[in-house]
């Protein structure tokens, strides 16, 4: 699993899709936080992170997909699926050592967000007066996010060869997952049926830990759903149908 | 894959031949336990490679037939990374001396992509040999390389597997000749012939001779002749004849010439036919083994 991980990781360092990302992301939630009038702080006039983790989850709902995509698509497209597949590995070994490669790529480009909050910190008034559990829940959500998001595009590697179709279904199912649960309330449902559909959706969680209500619940919701598209991934590398 | 069934001793190099799609790959495939057979069972070193499928991919090295590659690696970070899934002690000095005997050095430092189709393969030989494995599988380690990357690879090949098992599969006659100790043909799925290189010559049996004359020889004849299977004229007056059995047949047919009264300007057995013919005659389709075939079971 180490080994995996550590391939995948140099992988996205010497082809600087780490740095990329990182850049990426810091620079779009950057301009959203500080720079367009609209949303920034500046602006806006309150010590609060809210939009970094309003515009962290879109951002990440492309970054992931288009860093998760070669996962699997490209080892099945060029045949070192083969090779790999013959190493004293198991499949769960090599599946989770992609998923921790992405999560850790996802930190990566995350982290240095903190220099936001630092930021914040300082422009308080006064000093220091800011919501720092609502931050830190929100950190640790965004996190979780990325998690599931990763699976998604892990699983969406390993269902086609097609590193451009992994990429677009990958956003899709994110995009799905995140946000068109909630959209689902206009339908004309029954309100537990929406109630339970809400909480299908990452949204609803999300947004609850960004209150800096670290519910027992929304762990096991963000973990659940990791894993079940963990499950799926290995089944669809198991049917070696490329 | 039907009813396949086969034992290799340590250190016995192995050619497997058959036509395309006979099935060698995809015995490879399970082998290497990438493919799990539908019925039956195989082992590695007393591994079976389904329910130990991890012990027994410790076991081998194994080069695929189009020998894939992460091209935007460089060869000894590749190597190193190769080396890491098999958790070895010291693999920094195993890299380096797989580099050494690959003759990989001055490429050592390049990426993959960048290197030619015969270093491509000596990498791949270098990923499949890094944990020094005691069996090697080797889909057709020499396709697609020019004559001199072919000697090259297969020297390398007999070199660094001296004290290994190996099953390399090819089409090549000259190379199973070259590098193997026994030979087993696959034929839609089914073992047509397992036997050492030697039996296998004889067993081809049938001397052919090709003969030429100055003048247009007595066909109708020269077929009388006891001893001769048939005879297939080229043209006028040269002809390829099949003897019935092993006998050397040039002095009969020198005497036949000059008591003809014809010259004999040629007369060759043409090297390196024996072993084809084996193979072209064990992997007809032959007509009367449809039945067989029609209840043969694919395994991929």
């Amino acid at each position: 699993m180490w080994a995996v991980l550590r391939r995948e990781w140099n992988g996205f360092l010497n082809s600087l899709v780490a740095y990329i990302a990182m850049v990426v992301f810091l620079l779009i939630t950057g301009l959203f936080i500080w720079v367009f009038p609209d949303y920034s702080i500046l602006e806006f006039g309150y010590a609060q992170l809210d939009q970094l983790f309003v515009i962290g989850p879109w951002v990440l709902m492309f970054l992931v997909p288009a860093v998760t995509m070669r996962f699997f698509s490209e080892e099945k497209r060029s045949g070192t699926a083969e090779l790999l597949f013959t190493r004293p590995l198991s499949d769960w070994s090599i599946v989770t050592g992609k998923f921790l490669a992405g999560w850790a790529l996802v930190a990566f480009s995350v982290l240095p967000t903190l220099c936001y909050v630092f930021a914040l910190y300082m422009l308080a008034e006064p000093t220091g007066n800011i919501d720092s559990g609502g931050i830190a829940g929100s950190y640790l959500g965004l996190m979780l996010l990325g998690g599931v998001f990763v699976g998604i595009g892990t699983w969406a590697s390993a269902v086609t060869d097609h590193p451009v179709v992994s990429f677009v279904l990958g956003v899709f199912v994110c995009f799905f997952m995140y946000a068109a649960f909630d959209s689902l309330r206009f339908l004309p449902l029954s309100n537990t049926t929406l109630l339970v559909l809400e909480q299908l959706g990452i949204g609803a969680h999300f947004e609850s830990m960004s209150k800096g209500v670290i519910d027992f619940r929304d762990l096991v919701y963000f973990v659940t759903v990791t894993l079940f598209f963990f499950f799926w991934t290995r089944t669809n590398l198991q049917s070696r149908t490329w | 894959m039907d009813g396949l069934n086969f034992q290799i001793p340590g250190g016995q190099v192995v050619g497997l031949l058959g036509p395309n799609g006979a099935g060698k790959s995809t015995t490879m495939k399970m082998l290497t336990s990438y493919l799990a057979p539908s019925s039956g069972k195989a082992r590695i070193c007393g591994h079976d490679v389904v329910e130990n499928a991890l012990e027994s991919r410790r076991m081998l090295g194994y080069l695929p037939e189009s020998n894939p590659l992460y091209t935007d690696m460089y060869v000894r970070e590749y190597l190193l990374s190769v080396a890491a899934y098999y958790r070895l002690d010291q693999a920094r000095n195993r890299v380096e001396r797989m580099i050494e005997q690959t003759g990989l050095g001055p490429e050592a430092h390049k990426r993959i992509g960048q290197l030619s189709k015969g270093y491509r393969q000596r990498v791949g030989l270098a990923q499949a040999l890094v944990h020094d494995p005691k069996v090697l599988i080797l889909d057709e380690p020499t396709s697609g390389l020019d004559p001199n990357q072919l000697v090259g690879i297969r020297e390398l090949i007999v070199g660094l597997a001296s004290d290994k098992t190996v099953l390399l599969s090819t089409h090549i006659m000259q190379e199973v000749e070259a590098m193997c100790q026994r030979v087993m043909i696959i034929h839609q799925g089914r073992l047509v012939a397992d036997d050492t290189m030697a039996a296998l010559k004889a067993h081809a049996g049938r001397v052919r001779l090709e003969l030429e004359w100055d003048q247009e020889p007595n066909w109708a004849a020269l077929k009388q002749i006891p001893g001769i299977a048939s005879v297939d004229p080229r043209d006028s007056r040269a002809a390829v004849v099949e003897a019935a059995d092993e006998k050397d047949l040039r002095s009969v047919l020198f005497d036949w010439s000059v008591q003809e009264g014809l010259r004999v300007l040629r007369m060759e057995v043409p090297a390196g036919r024996n072993l084809e013919a084996v193979f072209r005659e064990l992997t007809r389709t032959i007509p009367g083994g449809q039945a067989a075939s029609s209840h043969q079971s694919k395994a991929s």
